[in-house]
């Protein structure tokens, strides 16, 4: 059992921007150095290496730069970008089983001056493949399949527009907290939301992530390991990953057959938790997440929201605190990532008072991470 | 040059599907072993993965499934066509197909809309499944 003997013992992020002027494996290794500064763990003893396979910055460039003579862990977890919960997954087994002992979950995108995944310029296939059957009628983008899904779920459950709209809300007032996010300095308005444009219906401008330009990176090691800096850590109670089958439902999304399992594995059920972060490529997925992971009932989730459920300021279940991807940046989970390590040891700047059990979603289902204060 | 959405590339999993279309037929692929339909065309089949296919010829039957509508032109291909409709049409067979309707504007399109095929031409290899607004009674 995993349960809190690996640890994330530092997180690091660089600044977010629409243009970040330099290359991916910069901003790459200078999250990775911001995280290890923070773990108070050196370069050397980085054993591990793992990321996502979208990225282009190989295991072997970053550890040519940091100057690693060897690797005892590598590897790259496929689909997208919504898999940072796996590749923890993947960290944290290796430390567990002793093939490594120090391993850095990492990435550096430029999202927004680069490759754009709203443009199809990372997941487009031109036609091939599966995409024979998706891209010649107009489904190019991760966002058309997604629009696809929200609306025939929006049919099943009576989700509203008002109540996406009221997800976006929510997390611009978290992010209008947090000097990192993109719209630290933007409120947004349910008013706001309701009069934005349509970019695919039924998403409206402000039920969609962000592109951004950044880096990010965890450091995961043994939790003994990690509380000898002396510094405060986050446990991994517990991590799953879930990949997804081929025949969608419409309906369901994966977190319908991870949560059983990630349940069981932490010993907890979802009452126990207290601060959510979950995978907002597009805002009617945080509802959807909130009910497959048995937070609330299924056709319960809008309403929670409605009623400002997610809400940092009196919310029962505050939710994407930092802003998530609507709002702080779309470093496709990993801000995600580092936003519920910051909750679990206090250190958010919408922080849930005396957060016990803090939990990441960061695909809707692909993966999921429950982290306990240490 | 008005660029154009990408067109299909057949491969040996599914060359038998595009071809069925030129021919004028929506076939789709039904597993041989146990009868069970299956759509985008996939060697095994995923209930008694079996490898043995045939290919049948569907009603053209059906109804929408799902739909979005692109307002902002993502792809060069859309910036004269927005707002730009793609559905999911359940065939009432079962199968379910990512098409576009020819003669229904996107505010018109509802969850559960009866459609029918027709057959568009794209090139000498591709013939796209689109659909129309059902012409008779019998759906619906």
């Amino acid at each position: 059992m995993l349960r809190n003997q690996v640890a994330i013992a530092g997180v690091g992020e660089t600044d977010y921007s629409r243009d970040s002027g330099r290359s991916e494996l910069t901003l790459a290794l200078q999250a990775i150095q911001a995280a290890l500064a923070d773990a108070g763990i050196s370069a050397d003893e980085v054993d591990g290496l793992v990321r996502w396979t979208v990225d282009t910055s190989a295991e072997a460039e970053v550890a040519a730069n940091l100057g690693l003579t060897s690797l005892s862990w590598f590897g790259e977890i496929s689909q997208a970008g919504n898999v940072g919960a796996a590749l923890v997954t993947s960290a944290a087994a290796a430390i567990h089983a002793g093939l490594a002992n120090v391993v850095v979950v990492y990435r550096g995108v430029n999202g927004r001056s680069g490759r754009r995944y709203g443009r199809g310029e990372v997941t487009g296939r031109a036609g091939q493949g599966s995409a024979a059957f998706s891209e010649p009628f107009g489904v190019l983008t991760p966002q058309h399949g997604l629009a696809m899904h929200t609306r025939r779920r929006m049919h099943e459950t009576s989700t509203t527009e008002r109540q996406i709209g009221m997800v976006a809300v929510t997390e611009r007032g978290h992010a209008n907290r947090n000097p990192r996010a993109t719209f630290y300095d933007r409120p947004l308005t349910i008013e706001d939301y309701m009069e934005s444009r349509y970019v695919v219906e039924p998403f409206r401008l402000f039920a969609c992530c962000l592109e951004t330009d950044g880096g990010g990176a965890l450091v995961l090691t043994s939790t003994e390991r990690a509380k000898a800096s002396g510094r405060p850590v986050a446990m991994i109670r517990a991590a799953a990953m879930c990949g997804y089958a081929a025949d969608r439902s419409y309906i369901d999304t994966s977190a319908v057959t991870l949560a059983p399992r990630l349940w069981e594995q932490a010993g907890l059920a979802p009452s126990d938790i207290d601060v959510v972060q979950i995978y907002d490529h597009f805002a009617p997925f945080v509802i959807f997440a909130l009910e497959d992971y048995g937070f609330v009932e299924r056709g319960e989730g809008g309403p929670f929201v409605e009623s400002g459920g997610a809400m940092w300021d009196g919310g029962a279940l505050p939710v994407n605190t930092s802003g998530g991807h609507l709002s702080e940046a779309y470093l496709q989970g990993m801000n995600q990532l580092i936003e519920s390590v910051r909750q679990a040891r206090g250190e958010s700047t919408a922080q849930v008072d005396n957060a016990q059990f803090s939990f990441v979603d960061t695909g809707v289902g692909t993966g999921a991470v429950i982290l306990e204060r240490g | 040059m008005m660029a154009e959405l990408p067109l299909p590339v057949p491969s040996p999993d599914n060359q038998e599907f595009w071809d069925a279309l030129t021919e004028g037929e929506l076939r789709i692929q039904r597993c041989a072993a146990c009868g069970t339909l299956r759509h985008p065309p996939r060697p095994m089949c995923a209930h008694c993965r079996s490898f043995d296919v045939e290919w049948v010829r569907m009603s053209g039957r059906g109804t929408v499934f799902s739909y979005i509508v692109t307002h902002q032109p993502i792809h060069p291909a859309l910036v004269d066509r927005v707002p730009f409709a793609t559905v999911i049409v359940e065939l009432e067979e079962g199968p379910r197909l990512t098409t576009n309707l020819v003669d229904v504007s996107p505010a018109e399109i509802t969850i559960g809309m009866p459609v029918e095929v027709v057959f568009q031409r794209a090139s000498d290899e591709i013939t796209l499944p689109l659909f129309r607004r059902a012409s008779g009674a019998r759906v619906g």
